[in-house]
């Protein structure tokens, strides 16, 4: 791990890993789309609209596995110090708030044929949408100072204690009454969505988590190349 | 070099229990607040055990009792019965029903209790259940909801 802290390494690591991750990412996209839109089968009780639960049910898992990646930054970044976590954790942040969005745009644009309405206020749609104002909140902390030391400190911290939202939406839908429906995939006692359903859907999950790790990689590779731009325009203002 | 590592390894024991303690401290506060303040909708059971009085405004959840789903001849009326297996409640709405209601399965509704105990519902949603299966294929774990007979006798009063 500490190998990795070291920029070069992490940029030449990055670039073996990144023609593999396009590649997953792009083959996953187009069996998952048109086995999620064409080929499996209607839901027996909400017809097409199921379909929306391809794009929809990935961007949600996604969403809280990018912020336990942040948040993963954030303590390497506060006990160890590592150069690289700081920027580990603003590269990760905007994928998470897009996949957020996409979660809570999805989710209404269902709930409104199939619940009636496009939003309620229950236990789950509040605490992911609390989850997408913490991205916000992080990266506008990135953004409030010119320090940057000082400001991945703080937004390191705020990453931290957001960490308690992350069982709060999983297990929102066991704890408390609530319109959402509760897990379909990962629960105890196995998936309760049919096979012809499900194996899209995990198709699906794979070319999102394919998609994470590329845009990652690149996030990560332009904010070295950018700290490494301010240092040499520094090092010529004072040298 | 051994004092940075002290300062490391002191880091981390700070670090670590300060996420559990705000991570903890926040699980036992929302759990604490209990379920009904945090929950959206209160089930038959808990309306009737709680004597909620009529004309306070609140959410009622449950299924909708198999059987029980009847059109007045207006055809804009609807009622029905919201079960939780245990308690029953009638309900009347007025309004367009959304795609997935249907007996047998759950809705959380909006409105009052009126003197005889039927719930006026101004707003009807669907609860979608954790089951995804293609047409005509029966859903892995569907909880039948075995309706209490006696129940549904006095719930059929109204």
């Amino acid at each position: 791990m500490h190998r990795f802290a070291n920029p070069a390494e992490f940029n030449r690591l990055a670039d073996r890993i990144l023609p593999w991750s396009l590649a997953i990412m792009a083959g996953a996209f187009a069996a998952g789309l048109y086995l999620a839109l064409f080929a499996s089968p209607p839901d027996y009780q909400q017809g097409d609209s199921v379909r929306i639960m391809y794009v929809h049910v990935p961007a949600a898992w996604m969403a809280m596995f990018t912020y336990m990646v942040m948040a993963g930054a954030s303590f390497t970044a506060l006990v160890w110090r590592h150069p690289l976590a700081d920027l580990a954790g603003k590269a990760a942040a905007p994928i998470g708030a897009t996949f957020t969005a996409l979660a809570l745009v999805t989710g209404s644009l269902w709930g409104k044929p199939m619940w009636g309405t496009y939003w309620e206020w229950d236990g789950r749609m509040t605490s992911v949408l609390v989850l997408f104002f913490l991205y916000l909140g992080y990266m506008a902390v990135w953004q409030s100072m010119d320090d940057e030391a000082k400001a991945g400190r703080a937004a390191s911290i705020l990453a931290l204690v957001g960490v308690a939202n992350i069982p709060i939406i999983k297990f929102s839908v066991d704890w408390w009454n609530t319109l959402h429906q509760p897990a379909s995939v990962m629960r105890m006692g196995g998936p309760t969505i049919d096979g012809t359903m499900l194996w899209p859907l995990l198709i699906m999950a794979l070319a999102y988590k394919a998609y994470f790790v590329t845009v990652f990689l690149w996030r990560m590779k332009l904010e070295i190349n950018r700290r490494k731009l301010s240092v040499l325009s520094q090092a010529e203002v004072y040298g | 070099m051994a004092g940075l590592k002290t300062r490391k390894k002191q880091r981390l024991v700070i670090a670590t229990a300060a996420v559990a303690a705000v991570v903890g401290a926040v699980i036992l506060i929302t759990l604490g607040l209990g379920g009904d303040s945090l929950s959206l909708f209160l089930q038959p059971e808990q309306v009737l055990q709680k004597k909620v009085e009529a004309g306070k405004r609140f959410r009622l959840g449950g299924l909708v009792a198999t059987g029980s789903f009847i059109r007045d001849d207006d055809g804009l009326t609807y009622r029905f019965t919201v079960t939780d297996c245990v308690a029953d409640i009638p309900v009347r709405f007025k309004g367009l029903l959304p795609d997935l209601f249907r007996e047998g399965q759950g809705v959380v509704t909006e409105g009052r209790l009126d003197a005889d105990g039927t719930f006026i519902a101004e707003t009807v949603l669907a609860k979608h259940d954790e089951n995804y299966a293609p047409p005509g294929t029966a859903p892995k774990n569907a909880e039948a909801c075995s309706h209490p007979e006696g129940l549904k006798a006095e719930a059929g009063s109204y």
